[in-house]
């Protein structure tokens, strides 16, 4: 089910230089949404507008009638940070890169946001509670099916919908269970959670802008300048790490160049995983074929929709150009 | 009051004048939780043809102040697909379909036309001899009067259905098409498609899009649509659907009184699913408000009044 609703603001903040965290109050869309799926946010004047039922008529005011500023005029695509299924509220992320985000940037406490969502298809590792038939309902305990050890890998700000992935694959999973794959030829025999986030960026203060450590995850921290963690490349760290402790899939999101140096890795070591991808969008429900990607293998390949299809698609059936 | 907003465009009656445009949503489908397409006048599903077209690389889709370039390419699954699939799958919408086709040669239309004539669930065809994203020897069809009406005719020759020639605005004098339009058999002119234009990506100093020309449409273009409206009902006696950048009620009013019969919503839809039901709602207030008892009395009532 999706919706389209103008969704009040509970908070917004700025978290990082040029990042800000947006609450919304959309209780069905928090309700409804899966990690990896996205809400299309019309950043100005679209609360009217934004109203299938349109607006109340009179001369001069007619149907939709006052349509706010029509520029900018397309919704922009953003992920899901984090829901909260009791209070009603779903977040997200978003760096301030243009004039969609630039004027979503001014929205205050108490107004409006017109939002169409959740869309697309998440996050689907194999072995997610989610799965299993367990309800995902707030504070029912979790059950671990699978005992899988999924890898969960982010460069930059595709980080923000997978930290509401390594949320739900890790909330009540107990802590330093022994995943299936432990004490398998060239594992390290510690502990291990059954959630690791490998998270790159180009800098420390890049890394801040979502922080896992608050999550019952093992985590790995890349950046570029070396100012924390492995200096270099998280697809380098990732590749160095899972050698000596496996992980049975990957679910990652990051810029393309990460994505397709990590697709040589996972093909490398036989793994399976899925990406995140994006894509400039029209109407952002699969209709105008705006948001098209190449789906298939070199040979034969075809366009697929990102905001339908995807975003997240099988890592190895991602053609890059 | 009660009033009356059902329009009839060449035979083909509709129980409101709005239409959803070619190619803004898809083949309808994907709009149904937002939009209740019984109760649009009629769906114009995306552009067909022969073969499935894969479309052009991405990006597809840019913006400009007030409007949208896209460069879609026609990407559809071909005409076999919508005859098997997609048009017994939209029968459920008690909506009546407009089939967009488009071709490379004037003989691909009229295959076309063939292969849809007598398939159950189609209320008219729209001709799209104006794609700006897909040529015939390097121009649209549309954009010269000969090549208009050879395809018109061919189109016209292969079906008993209503054709409606959809034209450009990218020609000199929009008239001479729609006259040649007219003089080969079109029923009714649907005007306008999208303008060509192009974006460059500064950063990396380059053309934003993958095909480098789009087609723009959107709130920036309505008054060349209005205008482009406007002359051809001077110049034409068929009736017109008008489009560009109708957002509201009172967009599509302009263009009933330049002359449009019925209207059609596209860039909207992309911005609020439920677009065109909202227009044609406004418009039936506007009616009531207004003391109109027919919505056709407005049609070219610009044209009376001065101007
Ligand atoms: C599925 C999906 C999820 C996303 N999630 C996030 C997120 O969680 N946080 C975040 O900061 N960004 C995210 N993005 C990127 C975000 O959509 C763009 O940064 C944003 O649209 C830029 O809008 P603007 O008006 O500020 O920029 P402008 O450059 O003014 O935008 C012009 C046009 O380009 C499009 N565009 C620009 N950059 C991108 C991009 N990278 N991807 C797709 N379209 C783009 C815009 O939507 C708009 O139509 C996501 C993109 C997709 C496709
Ligand atoms: C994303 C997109 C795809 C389109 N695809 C088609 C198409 O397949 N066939 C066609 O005849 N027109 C197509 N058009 C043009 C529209 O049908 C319409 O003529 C034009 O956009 C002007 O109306 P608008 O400003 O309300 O969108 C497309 C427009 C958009 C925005
Ligand atoms: S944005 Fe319209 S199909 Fe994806």
């Amino acid at each position: 089910m999706t919706y389209i609703t103008d969704a009040k603001v509970v908070s917004h903040r700025r978290v990082a230089a040029g990042c800000r965290r947006l609450v919304l109050a959309a209780p069905d869309i928090a309700q409804a949404v899966k990690p990896g799926q996205f809400l299309h946010v019309r950043c100005d004047g679209g609360t009217r507008a934004g109203h299938p039922r349109g607006a109340p008529t009179s001369v001069g005011r007619i149907g939709l009638g006052w349509v706010g500023s029509a520029d900018p005029l397309l919704r922009r695509p953003l992920s899901v940070h984090d829901a909260d299924r009791e209070r009603g509220t779903v977040t997200i992320l978003y760096r301030v890169v243009g004039r969609g985000t630039g004027l979503l940037a001014e929205k205050r406490t108490g107004e409006r946001v017109n939002v169409l969502g959740p869309l697309g298809r998440g996050f689907e590792p194999p072995g997610h509670p989610r799965q299993s038939g367990h309800p995902c309902q707030p504070g029912h305990p979790r059950q671990w099916v699978g005992h899988r050890r999924v890898a969960i890998v982010g460069g930059g700000l595709g980080v923000v919908p997978l930290f509401f992935l390594a949320r739900e694959l890790s909330v009540g999973v107990p802590p330093g269970i022994q995943p299936a794959n432990a004490g398998t030829p060239g594992h390290s025999g510690v502990p291990r959670r059954a959630v690791a986030v490998f998270q790159g960026a180009r800098t420390a203060a890049e890394l801040d802008v979502v922080d896992f450590s608050i999550l019952p995850v093992d985590l790995f921290t890349a950046t570029d300048d070396g100012s924390r963690g492995h200096a270099g490349s998280v697809v380098e760290l990732f590749l160095d790490t899972v050698c000596h402790e496996p992980v049975d899939w990957v679910s990652a999101a990051g810029p393309p160049g990460m994505l397709r140096a990590l697709a040589g890795a996972l093909e490398t070591l036989g793994l399976s995983g899925e990406f995140s991808l994006e894509e400039r969008m029209g109407c952002g429900i699969g209709a105008c074929v705006c948001c098209s990607c190449r789906i298939g293998t070199p040979e034969r390949w075809e366009y697929r929709r990102v905001c339908a299809d995807g975003p997240v698609f099988p890592a190895r059936e991602v053609v890059w150009e | 009051m009660k009033t009356k907003t059902a329009v009839d465009i060449a035979g083909l009656k509709l129980k409101n004048p709005v239409l959803t445009a070619s190619g803004t949503v898809g083949f309808g489908e994907e709009y149904a939780p937002y939009l209740d397409l019984s109760g649009l006048g009629a769906l114009v599903v995306k552009t067909i043809t022969l073969k499935p077209r894969a479309g052009n690389p991405p990006p597809r889709i840019t913006e400009t102040p007030a409007g949208v370039i896209n460069a879609v390419g026609l990407q559809n699954p071909g005409v076999e697909a919508l005859v098997a699939d997609i048009l017994p799958r939209l029968a459920r919408f008690g909506v009546p379909v407009i089939v967009s086709i488009a071709g490379e040669t004037a003989g691909e239309y009229a295959r076309l036309a063939g292969r849809l004539d007598g398939v159950p669930g189609i209320a008219a065809l729209e001709v799209n001899i104006s794609c700006p994203n897909v040529k015939a020897g390097g121009i649209a069809f549309g954009t010269e009067p000969a090549m208009t009406a050879e395809v018109v005719r061919r189109v016209r020759e292969n079906t008993a259905l209503p054709v409606i020639a959809k034209l450009s605005p990218n020609v000199t004098d929009i008239r001479t098409i729609a006259l040649a339009a007219a003089g080969a058999g079109a029923d009714a002119l649907s005007l306008i498609n999208t303008l060509s234009a192009m974006v460059i990506d500064v950063e990396r100093r380059r053309p934003l899009l993958g095909n480098v020309f789009g087609g723009l449409s959107g709130p920036a273009v309505r008054p060349v649509a209005v205008r482009a409206v406007w002359q051809v009902y001077r110049a034409v006696a068929l009736p017109l659907i008008g489009m560009g950048g109708i957002m509201t009620a009172r967009d599509a009013l302009e263009f009933i009184l330049a002359g449009a019969r019925a209207v059609a919503v596209g860039t909207a839809n992309l911005v609020n699913p439920g677009a065109a039901a909202a227009v044609a709602a406004g418009l039936e207030q506007y009616l009531a408000e207004q003391g109109i008892g027919d919505i056709n009395e407005l049609v070219g009532a610009a044209h009376r009044t001065g101007g």
